[in-house]
């Protein structure tokens, strides 16, 4: 829907990637687009990662705004050259002489029992990259806002699609043309005891710890990241200098994690507002497995609950 | 102008659509019971194959990708290869794999979602399943690279599909392989969609063999429904490569009759003259039509292989659905050859929040 309006609005805007066209997307992301706009501005590209990341930097820094989409994030790093070495810096390198307004889309995260390579939620590579930014929304609508931002930001933005929200998810989005901000985080629960920073798809367990917490009197403020590049640091900090408590849940392994980060900016700057140690809940340093154990090392509500009770023990 | 380079690209098909047989027959088919051996064994994989979606359908497996009409192409690179022989697969290429020892149950563990699925009990020295496009085809390469440094009388074949040919690896692969003359056939499975791209968007080029012309390596093509020609074509590459004669790049040409994958729906881009034309140039006929002809068939003998193949799928099935579950440790157990200490306390993390291990 976001591609739509914005396509309509700005004729720089095109579509590419692999069967965003007749097909709609693997996740029919695209779905009516090559119908409504031609087969010029949403294209099946050649089946190659490499080439929808290169092309990408050829067309937007001649004048076209790419809205690109990688089938699955496991299927990235064939892009990642082209993205580490030249979409992210091109900016920098010709001191803004030459721009890449990219959008990259690729789905993000398991639990949909798809096949191996198809559930890997890898942003925190993604996120180590200067000059790019990283956004992950955690629902429908923002999506939407999400994504009008990321079209109409002057710089690349990988932008991870949850894969459990194309699925769970339903809800009714306005399509009117409003983007979100980026660079911003989003609270979703107001609470005073503990802060609990996620986003994408982990806000589902999130939230459904936020209840179980709240039927034992325990009040969490539930902080969607959003942005997980650059990361809104003033209103984490702000929420645990109120809360003195931070719990961070991603589905990303554990090991140099996006939460790692977060621990860092809080240790760094709110070291004095806590009164219990940071707790991570993460999935595990492995790989993430075949289908019938990703329930396993997705977190469950569970280690949430169970971490949100260590930071309030004694 | 002059020419400093020409190519031409030879096609080859000896079995035609209706079993007639158009140009000389190889040695091996004066071995009836080893053509019979090759016929059973596409039969069995689309017995099998049938059964596979249907397991998705019910819920028993995850996605699977049929390999519907690739019989003919998968059963005659099994039977081309020597055992010793490595094979990287795609993830649809089982008739291959049965043919060289990989079970239907272990096939299903994979596609079940079960970590199990990928050690395979033989041939133990293959490759596993390749979701990543075009990535194996490099791992060939240097399986090859490995024999031809040891002197070993082995080659190594990589199957890749249509779409895969617009990877770079692939080009790397084909590359390597001509600029060190390496013991290894590439083949490329032209079923003509790369999910919903045709391979007419996929490339310029008239035909997927002559990507070798680039590579100084030769090309072929053959037809992909006729398990004769395969065979033969693939047997004659496997030959050359081991003797020392270098890599062959070869284009099986046949048609995706099913979905991509069970997750797909091929009706949303393709259009159901197009599949109903495919059917009448499907595999399975041609090879039964030869086989009636030559008296080495009765409709008798046919009915009595589809039962036991229904009977074999169907304890493969029976084998598959009563596996001990796997525990959580399944996640960690074979990551390093010795596990960090970090990973045995998120081990036991799993283990105190996950499903209870069962057969440990």
């Amino acid at each position: 829907m976001a591609h739509g309006w914005e396509m309509q609005h700005d004729d720089r805007v095109v579509v590419i990637g692999q069967d965003v066209g007749a097909n709609g997307g693997v996740f029919r992301a695209t779905a009516g687009l090559q119908a409504q706009f031609g087969k010029d501005r949403v294209q099946d590209t050649p089946l190659a990662e490499a080439t929808i990341a290169g092309m990408s930097v050829g067309m937007a820094t001649h004048g076209l705004k790419p809205v690109a989409e990688i089938q699955f994030m496991g299927f990235m790093y064939p892009a990642l050259d082209q993205i580490v070495n030249h979409m992210s810096r091109m900016r920098y390198r010709t001191r803004g002489r030459l721009t890449c307004p990219v959008v990259i889309r690729t789905p993000h995260g398991g639990g949909i029992h798809a096949p191996e390579h198809h559930s890997e939620s890898t942003e925190t590579m993604l996120c180590h990259i200067p000059g790019i930014r990283v956004v992950c929304p955690s629902s429908p609508a923002r999506a939407y806002g999400l994504l009008l931002a990321a079209i109409r930001d002057p710089d690349p933005v990988i932008f991870l699609e949850p894969v459990r929200l194309y699925r769970a998810m339903r809800q009714e989005v306005s399509d009117d043309g409003q983007a979100l901000p980026l660079d911003h985080c989003f609270i979703l629960r107001e609470g005073s005891d503990v802060t609990i920073v996620t986003w994408g798809a982990m806000t589902i367990e999130t939230l459904r710890a936020h209840g179980e917490l709240e039927s034992q009197d325990i009040s969490a403020e539930v902080i969607d990241l959003a942005t997980l590049s650059p990361i809104d640091s003033e209103t984490i900090l702000a929420s645990v200098a109120k809360t003195g408590r931070l719990v961070i849940v991603h589905e990303a392994a554990r090991n140099v994690g996006v939460g790692a980060e977060i621990a860092a900016i809080v240790a760094e700057h709110g070291l004095y507002d806590l009164h219990a140690p940071i707790q991570r809940v993460t999935g595990f340093d492995t790989v993430m497995p075949l289908f019938r154990l990703e329930h396993d090392y997705i977190p469950s509500v569970q280690r949430i609950v169970d971490a949100v009770q260590l930071t309030l023990a004694d | 102008m002059s020419t400093v380079a020409e190519f031409k690209i030879e096609y080859k098909q000896i079995l035609n659509s209706r079993g007639d047989v158009v140009a000389p027959l190889p040695a091996f088919t004066a071995d009836a019971g080893e053509v019979l051996r090759m016929y059973q064994a596409m039969t069995r994989v689309r017995v099998f194959d049938a059964k596979a979606v249907n397991l998705q359908r019910t819920g028993q497996i995850g996605t699977y990708p049929s390999s519907l009409g690739h019989e003919a192409t998968h059963v005659g690179v099994g039977a081309a290869m020597r055992p010793e022989d490595v094979l990287a697969p795609v993830y649809r290429e089982f008739g291959t794999q049965l043919w060289r020892g990989v079970t239907m149950a272990e096939i299903l563990l994979y596609w079940g979602g079960d970590e199990r699925g990928n050690d395979f009990a033989r041939p133990a020295h293959d490759f596993a399943w390749c979701v990543p496009i075009a990535t194996q085809t490099l791992h060939a390469a240097g399986a090859a690279m490995a024999f031809k440094l040891r002197k070993e009388p082995r080659c190594a074949l990589a199957y890749i599909g249509d779409g895969g040919t617009s990877e770079g690896a692939f080009y790397e692969a084909l590359n390597l392989a001509g600029a060190r003359a390496l013991p290894v056939v590439f083949v490329i499975v032209n079923n003509g969609w790369a999910i919903s791209v045709p391979v007419a968007a996929q490339t310029a080029t008239r035909t997927l063999a002559q990507k070798a012309v680039a590579a100084g390596i030769p090309g072929v093509q053959v037809d992909g429904n006729d398990v004769f020609a395969v065979r033969e074509v693939v047997g004659e590459a496997l030959a050359t490569a081991r003797r020392g004669g270098g890599p062959c790049l070869i284009e099986a040409l046949t048609y995706r009759l099913s979905d991509h994958t069970t997750a797909d729906d091929a009706s949303r881009y393709r259009g159901a003259q197009e599949v109903k034309e495919a059917w009448a140039l499907e595999p399975l006929i041609r090879i039964r039509e030869y086989l009636f002809k030559t008296g080495a068939w009765t409709e008798a003998q046919e009915h009595a292989l589809l039962q036991d193949c229904t009977r074999q799928v169907d304890a493969a099935v029976i084998e598959y659905l009563s596996t001990a579950k796997q525990s959580t440790d399944a996640m960690f157990d074979t990551l390093f050859a010795e596990l960090p200490q970090h990973l045995r306390e998120q081990r036991a993390t799993a283990r105190k929040y996950g499903a209870k291990p069962s057969g440990h």
